[in-house]
């Protein structure tokens, strides 16, 4: 058995023989070395880089309130809403567990888009963490997926009629719509068979895959290490004798001190929003979803929760007479690539798609364009790493270009999730209807703002101005 | 006086509401605590005397009510009308058929209707402190009643006896505005008169209003209270924590050069 060459674990004083048995038995100690003990991670990390293990803690949070709100929970059309009541009122800390997990998903998101903006400030996704970029993707998708079962679960006017609003969606889509939406849905309208395949969905499909793509995501960061704010590879530079990069500390024990230091604030924060505002203004918990659905009843106005309303503006924004601003902006995008690329065969494929889109416009309904430009909306982070053409990844050493347009973009992401969240007015889809422009163009025109902007040299060693 | 402050004691000086015509109603302050316990018990009471024939509360049991200082006997002998036992959910025997046949929409439960009611334009506790005290005579409807908060509603005024009988008047208002010259603001507005008093006082009945509102806000989240006590205490624990893993933190990235 090869097992038994490996050296005894040392260092656990009374565990040295469990952990030595263990070990000959499961590459133990070769996983904690590799991704805590000597996992080495760049010494200057910042505020932004909490948010990482700030996700891990509100996914252990999630499924550790969902395993016990599943033991009283009712999947059930006439159970539900009552279900969640009694939960809250006869389950013993019941309460708690609710709120921890209404709370925590509305943290999730929070953490997640910060998370995200840290990729962008720093140029996380540049080569060669590409596959990172990309799994964290799908894991954003999958964390929708997950946040859009789960709200149907309460089973209140806002879950049926979001839900409704959302499955619709599909109807658009030609040929099969109507067809996959019935499929989607079980049943003609949203009803018990939805509520039933949304459950199973939300606590056993989505997380199975959330978990493996969370697994995959942090070994593809420890395969090619971490970036740090500066965006400078401290592999680059190694102390000759250890091998160990100089830039580069123990995630355990420094990291990990240092994580819990952030948990705990966050926590704080956690606490303060689940104790005296669970319902954040409507915003975490919409007052309307306090009412049971009602299939008859249709409510006023119809929101998403407050994570998915820059989409949900997006997909507002697209009206018939946006098809034109939008058929503008197609063929003057085309006439820019053209331009840019010398490869005829390029050229014409560009055209032809071009010309595609633009009969596409006029021949389908809008609402299937709104449909997939909430779609692209999302989908087109997944393609940063290949927009960006900076000499630099971290906005510290990028010029003004890059810096203005992730402020703005930034806004336009706040806009139009502010707009998602109010009735339908005419100044408000104006600006849903720029801000979709703006949004658009902040990546579709990367390649070229990003290389002409005028960046400043990268430092050989990372920023440090000693212990803090 | 300044000229806001002139303002505002004319806006809420006003015993009645005021509301200018089009504009969505201005919900007023229910004044309600939620520790006042005979606040909380004689709102029970209005409950289940004056609402719990029509609207179930069927998520609340009635035992619950020992939150506010009752025992088992005493909910027993002043809070339950039917034979439902004490851990039994407060639930009535009005069929729903019949209930949509005569107020045109089966009323709804209110176990948590303090909580679907809050707006930005107040709480729900706001809404249903204003709504409770804006009915109106109004020949119209198949109630003969209405309201201003919630136009064309099913439910009849309730508490009718109790409040007396409002009308809806459009008034002229003048507000000075100060100063030298003698400006005014002129508004027409709705206002609710009270036409017909009723067996209480304006002020008696907005505090029935107000112990009624404090119960129904009570029932639509039970462990608020509690929610509110712990927090407190898990806050503290936190910052303690937190102190000490500054602490370790700082102890560890010492080493860090």
């Amino acid at each position: 058995m090869a097992g038994t060459e490996k050296q005894p674990v040392t260092g656990a004083g009374p565990f040295n023989g469990v952990l030595t048995w263990v070990d000959q038995r499961f590459p133990l100690m070769q996983l904690w070395r590799e991704h805590l003990a000597e996992y080495y991670a760049p010494k200057n990390f910042n505020f932004w880089y909490y948010f990482g293990s700030l996700a891990i803690l509100v996914l252990v949070i999630q499924i550790a309130t969902g395993i016990f709100l599943v033991m009283h929970y009712k999947p059930d059309a006439a159970q539900a809403f009552a279900s969640v009541e009694y939960i809250m009122r006869d389950v013993t800390g019941g309460w708690l567990i609710r709120y921890m997990h209404s709370t925590g998903a509305s943290a999730f998101f929070i953490v997640v888009y910060l998370h995200m903006f840290r990729g962008l400030l720093y140029g996380s996704y540049r080569q060669p963490r590409e596959l990172i970029w990309l799994f964290g993707m799908i894991i954003y998708l999958c964390l929708m997926a997950e946040a859009f079962f789960g709200y149907l679960l309460p089973w209140g006017q806002m879950s049926y009629w979001g839900a409704q609003v959302i499955v619709n969606l599909f109807d658009a889509i030609p040929l099969i719509g109507p067809d996959l939406a019935l499929w989607i849905r079980g049943d003609y309208v949203v009803s018990d068979a939805t509520l039933n395949r949304f459950f199973s969905f939300h606590v056993i499909a989505i997380p199975l895959v959330l978990l493996g793509l969370v697994a995959a995501h942090i070994m593809a960061l420890h395969e090619v290490g971490s970036n740090n704010p500066d965006g400078i590879e401290i592999k680059k530079l190694k102390d000759p004798e250890t091998g160990r990069p100089v830039d580069g500390i123990p995630f355990h024990p420094y990291y990990t001190v240092k994580d819990i230091m952030g948990a705990v604030f966050f926590l704080i924060i956690f606490c303060v929003v689940m104790f005296f505002m669970p319902e954040f203004g409507g915003y975490f918990l919409e007052y309307n979803n306090f009412i049971p659905a009602d299939p008859l009843k249709t409510p006023a106005h119809i929101a998403p929760v407050w994570y998915f309303t820059p989409y949900y503006s997006i997909l507002r924004a697209t009206t018939e007479t946006f098809m034109w601003v939008l058929a503008a902006g197609v063929i003057g995008y085309s006439a820019l690539i053209i331009q840019a690329v010398g490869a005829r065969a390029v050229r014409l494929a560009v055209a032809a798609i071009a010309v595609l889109l633009l009969v596409g416009f006029f021949t389908i309904d809008p609402k299937v364009w709104g449909v997939v430009l909430m779609g692209a909306a999302v989908l087109i982070f997944a393609l940063l790493p290949w927009l960006d053409r900076s000499p630099v990844k971290s906005i510290r050493y990028r010029g003004p270009l890059f810096k203005g347009a992730l402020a703005v973009f930034v806004l336009v992401f706040i806009v139009l999730g502010y707009f998602g969240t109010q009735p339908v007015t005419t100044e408000g889809t104006l600006l849903s209807q720029i801000g979709t422009l703006i949004y658009f163009a902040f990546f579709l025109l990367m390649p070229w703002y990003t290389r002409m902007d005028k960046t400043r040299p990268e430092p050989s060693r990372v920023t440090w101005e000693g212990a803090h | 006086m300044s000229r806001a402050r002139q303002l505002l004691v004319a806006l809420f000086a006003a015993p009645v509401l005021a509301l200018a015509a089009g504009d969505e109603v201005r919900l007023d302050r229910a004044p309600i605590d939620e520790r006042d316990l005979t606040s909380l018990q004689r709102g029970a009471r209005v409950y289940v005397n004056y609402c719990l024939g029509c609207h179930e509360a069927s998520y609340m049991r009635y035992n619950r009510l020992e939150d506010l200082g009752l025992n088992a006997q005493q909910i027993r002998d002043n809070l339950i009308f039917t034979d439902a036992k004490v851990g039994d959910l407060m639930k009535n025997s009005m069929d729903s058929r019949d209930a949509k046949e005569w107020f045109g929409a089966v009323p709804p439960d209110l176990t948590v209707i303090a909580r679907s009611r809050s707006s930005p334009a107040g709480s729900g506790a706001d809404w249903l402190y204003t709504y409770l005290r804006s009915f109106y005579r109004d020949p119209a409807r198949p109630t003969g009643w209405n309201n201003v908060v919630y136009r064309d509603v099913g439910m009849p005024h309730v508490l009718w006896q109790l409040q007396g009988e409002q009308a809806l008047r459009t008034e002229v208002i003048e507000i000075p505005l100060g100063g030298d010259e003698e400006e005014v603001l002129k508004r027409e507005e709705q206002k609710l008169v009270l036409a017909a008093p009723g067996s209480l006082t304006p002020v008696e009945y907005d505090r029935l209003v107000a112990d009624l509102v404090n119960f129904l806000s009570y029932m639509a989240e039970p462990a608020k209270r509690t929610r509110i006590e712990i927090g407190i205490y898990v806050l503290l624990f936190l910052g303690l924590l937190f102190v000490l893993a500054y602490a370790l933190k700082k102890e560890y990235w010492k080493d860090v050069h």
